[in-house]
């Protein structure tokens, strides 16, 4: 009797341990910790503002820090100043601020109304070809990029016009949705014609976490490539090649949507240079349109920042810390987690990692990371190209973007306009708007029920 | 086992007491702070009205004795605006007002887009100034203060200051601040423009004033965020406030405006860098924070942060209070002016040490936040 009855729970046990499995999605342990150990737990609009929490009692550390921050969130003022640490503005610039675009060291934003809003994160990449050693060829006219503002007395090269053409297709179970795809136009040309066709409208990114991925060992994300498909899953993921110009040689793009920067602080000196008419040691050159001749203008004839001041931007840059995720424990959640697993989403946006040894930073070195992505450059089809080459990208191949963050960008930035020129105004869109390598992978999305897209959704929201 | 169970129960009831007294006692804190910020807005606005009397004086009859009485007057009007900077950094008023910028922009931004405004040393036709199509009137100056996605900076107390004191090119050593003369003013003197020289100031002294109400009347009995701030969770407010006091004292003032300016050594890296009056900002922003832990209201000390920190952990208040102290003293003893102080080497040492004083200050002020169970947030 007794026998029977001590059977009977181990049989009982068994059974509610099996249902509780098929139940139960279980979270790994540490996922929560989407940048290691130095993460912090914040989910307010200040979520992409703290220093890396293994750093931040580090007083000497945090005072660069902040040294950092006061040059990316105060103006650039026009040459001629009194603080001759924060004058040399353009001529030509899209923003006076590094905080302007990257809001509260987040995302930015396409203009609603490109007349009266600029400047919130939205820029055009010209060129008129591209050399996979020394990148794209500039626009004899307008250079790389068109800058849409200028120190008074010079005129801004040119606006630019969206315009979006609705296009609507259905997922598998009827549903409906719909998609913009955007048309840039560019009026008001100042400096002549503009030889460009290829314009490559990049959004700026939030910057937490840039450490961390500079840390990861090439080694690393070349065990990510597969750039002849060898093992047949459609995706031939392969880094981008640039040149590093502090140590002259060539190196892993790991930085822009189209991974054309090595370095965190190569990247932070192109966007002083490119975006607010900053010149450092790395790009000494003033961004000058041919109808003006620079030599002219009020200059003191020295860098508009210091190394020292670059250097310090470029420690700011690379320790804001990556948020928590959460809700990593809920079960919608975690059936999302595995939708994206078993769509092969996880293909390209790696879960997880670990870090190499960084250079200077210890605190990013040997850190267990979940930034889901490869750094790598994938052909994303037709639809996302943008046809203009950068260094071994092609015109249809973008860097994979980090998700880490990607469920903040509404609390931080107040939207939810996603990916390389924030066309898509939905995570759905965004998924929509796969093609190429990710193609099956987008195609298991529009498989998915209403349900279980609803799961892979909340799934990312939660990064 | 009887006795027990009245031990605990009176224990219980102790707390509920012990609670309920703290609560009645936060209320207050949170009162007396809100009456702080209203006072110290008013003071400002109250000295805000005399620096645009002594502007009106000076721009109607421009002479070396008006010029100079306008300066002070902006000298006296920074001493009651400096101890309000702690009441930044925690979206009250002067930073979010409904949902929209606040007017912190307007009044303190820095640095200033000098050669936006007025003529500089490299360009003598620079500026809204010498450029007389350009109208002048409140509204397109506040529009030119955040034209586009540029924020070119053309209002507020530093763009008075410029206009006052002109460019400081003197070098730290001889410890003179700038040098502008009246004669700017004066129709045929010296510089293009004087006629658009003197409405542009006089709008600047305008603008104050409006800024300087629309936060007076958030604060001001009945006013909007008055009531919401009454209306928080006392945690929440006291939160908020000590976000302020901490935030101001280690990343703002230690960080972002001593620490920086020393690590440059860029002469004009600092605030009041026309007038060579930045001391005078690190001291008063310092005072402010004092103000709001002792609940300070015109001298006067009230029931406070610091006695409810007393009232948790004694110890833990006196090394408060000596961490005031030692970042005063650490403060006062860096050296006049301030550009002097971060490029002087037998000063800069001083300048450092002021800087770690006020780590340790902002430090324990989020100790004390711990100990009454209060969020301090600070980056």
């Amino acid at each position: 009797m007794r026998i029977a009855y001590v059977i009977f729970l181990i049989g009982l046990a068994t059974l509610l341990w099996k249902c509780q499995k098929r139940l139960l999605h279980r979270a790994k342990i540490g996922e929560e910790l989407s940048g290691g150990t130095g993460s912090v737990k914040d989910a307010t609009h200040k979520a992409f503002d703290f220093l890396d929490r293994n750093l931040h009692k580090d007083n000497s550390f945090r005072r660069f820090f902040e040294s950092g921050e006061s040059f990316f969130n105060t103006n650039w003022t026009i040459e001629g100043a009194s603080s001759t640490a924060r004058d040399g503005l353009g001529p030509l610039f899209n923003s006076n601020t590094c905080a302007s675009c990257h809001f509260k060291d987040g995302r930015g934003r396409p203009p609603i109304d490109t007349t009266s809003e600029r400047g919130l994160g939205l820029l055009l990449r010209l060129s008129i070809g591209n050399d996979p050693h020394s990148g794209p060829i500039p626009d004899p006219n307008y250079g790389l990029q068109l800058q849409d503002s200028s120190i008074p007395g010079i005129r801004p090269e040119a606006d630019f016009k969206i315009t979006y053409e609705n296009i609507s297709g259905r997922y598998a179970d009827g549903d409906l949705y719909m998609l913009r795809k955007p048309q840039y136009k560019i009026v008001n040309l100042k400096e002549g014609p503009l030889t460009a066709t290829e314009y490559s409208p990049r959004i700026a990114n939030q910057i937490i976490g840039m450490g961390l991925l500079e840390a990861i060992d090439e080694a690393t994300l070349r065990s990510f490539a597969d750039e002849m498909d060898e093992d047949g899953d459609g995706i031939s993921g392969r880094p981008n090649i640039v040149p590093n110009i502090e140590t002259k040689s060539e190196a892993i793009g790991r930085f822009g949507w189209k991974a054309n920067q090595p370095t965190v602080k190569q990247q932070v000196a192109a966007a002083f240079a490119g975006d607010i008419g900053i010149t450092s040691s790395l790009f000494p050159n003033e961004n000058c349109p041919p109808s003006i001749n620079c030599d002219e203008l009020p200059d003191r004839g020295t860098l508009d920042i210091s190394d020292k001041n670059l250097d310090r931007v470029a420690l700011y840059t690379s320790s804001l810390a990556v948020p928590w995720r959460r809700d990593w424990e809920d079960q919608e959640v975690l059936a999302g987690k595995k939708l994206f697993t078993q769509a092969n989403c996880s293909g390209c946006h790696i879960p997880k990692m670990t870090t190499g040894e960084h250079p200077e930073v210890s605190a990013f070195s040997n850190q267990t990371i979940r930034p889901y992505t490869d750094l790598l450059l994938h052909d994303m089809g037709e639809g996302l190209a943008d046809h203009a080459g950068d260094f071994r990208a092609t015109g249809r191949e973008w860097r994979t973007p980090p998700l880490w963050g990607i469920g903040l960008f509404e609390t931080v930035n107040g939207h939810t306009f996603y990916l390389h020129d924030g066309r898509a105004s939905s995570l759905e869109e965004a998924i929509l708007w796969h093609g190429g390598e990710a193609e099956a992978a987008k195609n298991s999305f529009v498989n998915m029920s209403r349900e279980e897209r609803g799961q892979l959704i909340k799934f990312l929201e939660s990064l | 086992m009887k006795n027990f169970g009245h031990v605990f129960s009176l224990a219980i009831a102790l707390m509920c007491m012990v609670s309920c007294a703290s609560e009645q006692q936060s209320k207050e804190v949170i009162q007396n702070y809100a009456a702080l910020v209203l006072d110290n807005y008013e003071a400002a606005r109250q000295d805000a009205v005399l620096l645009k009397e002594a502007i009106g004086k000076f721009t109607t009859k421009p002479s070396e004795a008006t010029h100079q009485a306008a300066k002070d007057a902006w000298k006296k009007a920074r001493e009651s605006y400096g101890i309000t900077e702690v009441f930044r950094f925690q979206e009250g008023p002067i930073d979010v007002i409904e949902g929209e910028e606040g007017p912190e922009a307007r009044l303190n931004a820095w640095p200033l887009d000098e050669s936006y405004i007025d003529y500089v040393e490299i360009d003598s036709t620079a500026g809204i100034i010498n450029a007389p199509s350009k109208t002048l009137d409140k509204a397109s100056l506040t529009a030119a203060n955040e034209s586009g996605g540029e924020k070119n900076i053309s209002i507020g107390y530093h763009a008075i200051e410029f206009l006052l004191w002109g460019q400081d090119l003197s070098p730290p050593g001889i410890k003179q601040a700038g040098s502008r003369p009246h004669t700017d003013f004066v129709d045929g003197g010296t510089a293009a423009n004087q006629d658009r020289r003197r409405v542009y100031l006089q709008l600047c002294a305008d603008l104050l004033l409006d800024d300087l109400q629309l936060l007076i009347d958030q604060w001001k009995e009945g006013g909007a965020y008055r009531n919401k701030f009454f209306a928080m969770e006392h945690k929440t407010a006291l939160s908020k406030m000590m976000t302020g006091m901490a935030t101001l004292a280690k990343a703002e003032l230690a960080g972002e405006r001593i620490f920086v300016a020393y690590d440059n050594q860029d002469q004009e890296d600092e605030h009041s860098c026309f007038s060579d009056n930045t001391h005078r900002d690190t001291r008063l922003n310092l005072q402010g924070i004092k103000n709001v832990y002792f609940s300070l209201i015109q001298g006067k000390e009230n029931q406070s942060i610091h006695d409810l920190v007393q009232s948790q952990d004694t110890t833990l208040a006196r090394e408060v209070s000596n961490a005031f102290e030692l970042a005063e003293q650490a403060v006062n003893s860096t050296a006049i002016p301030f550009d002097f102080a971060i490029t002087a080497d037998t000063e800069r040492p001083k300048v450092l040490a002021a800087v770690e004083a006020l780590e340790k200050l902002g430090d324990k002020v989020a100790e004390a936040g711990a100990v009454l169970n209060v969020k301090v947030g600070m980056e």
